[in-house]
């Protein structure tokens, strides 16, 4: 690799290459969501000849045959799914993560260290066993069972991330608070949480998208065509549609519409979030 | 509860250690529980199944069995191989990041695209990269359409070059993710740091090579063990959706989680995926403690400390 020399003086080459590294990069970051958006509204033969053009006219066949099928119910499984997760993922990890921060207990970084550390653990190694007892109390293809277990593997994250959050309040603020005979469950009820918007937001954002995209435990525990979740259900779009794209890419804009959805509306939060949450970890 | 609560709290500073502890227990026993659940008794029963057949002890057996198995080293090889994308990724995202926070018009509009990846599920990415990958595919029509026949390939199709594509696919859509942590880091150090540099004329990639690079160099590791982790033991999804379930050409894409996924659920072996879900969880382990040596080193080295 080689370090270009600029100074200040070449700033305006450097810029511009600059700006030529950027477009570029952008540029591929953004065709194949493009190719997949615009294929959506094509005829296969449209398609085929440019993959890359705009479509000779708008045409929504692909749009009508991904909309059949069990495709609404796959849909409605994914938003259960997500936000059970979501929720339950962020409330019990807010409360562990209050629990790790105010309270000075005997052992408690290496409590803590033991559950962030679960966040190297690959799901994969937790599925044969899982999936055993899933089928020892009846709950394959529940949308139950799959809750929990993404709850599960989204709290040590979870909890990583709020407890640095919470160790950095001003601490003057919370003994104020403790002073006035406030109780830790007010404190954490009344200061805590509403300061925490940012973070507790961001958190939301990050279990959403991996719940909603989550392939692996979802195609093992949930067999029955009915209990779907949108990703599985996709994913043999592509085998059973393989002669029609539109169709597929059809499919996979609806996929990614809420997401993208979400992703605007958590931008504004996102970046300040996670900063407080990887940074501020040391 | 309330009461007893409020008793600590007043003391905030310095409670009791017991009265803390059970203060404590109470607000994780939730998390705790779930946590039990599926960490905890998943890996117990994880591994006296490993040492077990038909519910048998067999000692190492199951492991003799699946580490003697060509599929199951092809597939540790491939994990292996996608490990070399790593610092591809890290320089990468550095790049990136440090080009951005140089930059002022449309940082906004860039960073946003080149985070945009990152927000995509991972099937959706690879049925589209699918589709871009064909033989007649979008790459191959650009290829041609700039004069480039020769360079045009079946991405997918041809064994020795399918486990590249696949990495370059997981290094488009992982890299945004580096670029907004690393630049979130960026932009919260002092700035006298840079100036300073300016001034001595130093360029521009070598002040933040040489000055923002050790400045940030935790989160660079954070990142590199992320990204680790994720080769070893989460790239399930793209080869299970580019290669329709079967980690093909023959098994050019095999990795370690189709291989588990295949003992358990298409041999009916759970013993062998059990013992060969141990390797795994072992790998991933060793791999996070070199990490944390390493950086641990590198620290040191950067700071005298």
């Amino acid at each position: 690799m080689s370090i270009t020399r600029r100074g200040i003086h070449g700033s305006l080459l450097g810029g511009a290459s600059r700006y030529l590294l950027l477009t570029f990069m952008a540029a591929t970051a953004l065709i194949p969501g493009y190719i997949m958006f615009v294929g959506a509204f094509k005829t296969q033969a449209d398609f085929l000849n440019s993959p890359y053009g705009m479509p000779a006219s708008l045409s929504f066949g692909g749009f009508r045959s991904a909309w059949t099928d069990k495709f609404p119910q796959w849909l409605i499984n994914s938003f259960v799914i997500t936000t059970g997760s979501v929720v339950v993922s962020v409330f019990i990890a807010s409360l562990a993560a209050w629990g790790f921060a105010h309270f000075p207990f005997k052992g408690r970084e290496t409590v803590l260290g033991v559950t962030v550390s679960l966040m190297v653990v690959p799901p994969v190694v937790l599925l044969i066993p899982l999936f055993q007892v899933g089928v020892h109390l009846g709950l394959i293809s529940t949308l139950r069972l799959v809750i929990i277990i993404y709850v599960g593997l989204m709290l040590p994250f979870s909890i990583y991330m709020l407890t640095n959050y919470f160790k950095s309040i001003p601490n003057s603020i919370l003994e104020s608070a403790s002073v006035d005979g406030a109780s830790p469950l007010r404190i954490f009820r009344s200061i805590v949480i509403p300061l925490s918007g940012a973070p507790l937001i961001t958190l939301g954002v990050v279990n959403l998208l991996w719940a909603w995209n989550e392939l692996l435990l979802a195609l093992v525990f949930l067999q029955s065509n009915e209990k779907r979740t949108l990703m599985v259900g996709i994913t043999g779009f592509q085998s059973r549609y393989s002669l029609d794209i539109p169709t597929v890419m059809a499919g996979m804009s609806i996929a990614t519409l809420p997401l993208v959805v979400a992703y605007l509306f958590g931008q504004r939060f996102f970046i300040a979030g996670l900063t407080a949450g990887s940074v501020k970890g040391e | 509860m309330l009461k007893q609560a409020s008793t600590v709290g007043a003391r905030n500073g310095r409670p009791r250690t017991i009265s803390a502890g059970q203060q404590a227990l109470k607000w994780i026993s939730p998390a705790g529980i779930v946590l039990i659940f599926v960490f905890g008794y998943s890996l117990i029963s994880l591994f006296t199944q490993s040492f077990r057949y038909d519910g048998k002890w067999v000692a190492f057996e199951n492991f003799t069995l699946v580490l003697t198995d060509p599929l199951f080293q092809t597939a540790l090889k491939h994990n292996f191989y996608l490990l070399f994308t790593v610092p591809v990724m890290v320089f990468l995202a550095f790049l990136l990041a440090v080009t951005l926070f140089e930059t002022r018009r449309g940082m906004s509009f860039y960073r946003a695209a080149v985070f945009l990846p990152y927000v995509l599920p991972i099937p959706v990415v690879a049925v589209v990269f699918g589709q871009i990958y064909q033989l007649r595919g979008a790459l191959n029509i650009f290829l041609t359409a700039i004069g480039l026949d020769g360079l045009a390939q079946d991405w997918l199709g041809e064994p020795k070059i399918a486990l590249g594509t696949m990495a370059s696919v997981i290094l488009w859509k992982e890299v945004g993710f580096g670029v907004i942590l690393l630049l979130a880091h960026i932009i919260s150090l002092p700035s006298e740091v840079f100036e300073a540099s300016r001034i001595d004329g130093a360029g521009f990639f070598r002040v933040h090579w040489s000055i923002t690079r050790p400045q940030i160099m935790n989160t660079i590791v954070f990142f590199s063990v992320i990204e680790a982790i994720t080769m070893v033991s989460w790239v399930f999804n793209y080869v299970y959706v580019m290669s329709n379930g079967l980690g093909g050409p023959g098994d050019s894409t095999l990795v370690s989680e189709l291989y588990i996924y295949r003992s358990a659920f298409s041999n009916k072996a759970p013993e062998l995926a059990a013992a060969a879900a141990v390797c795994l969880f072992l790998c991933t382990l060793l791999l996070v403690v070199a990490f944390f040596r390493i950086q641990r080193r590198s620290i040191s080295g950067t700071f005298g400390r």
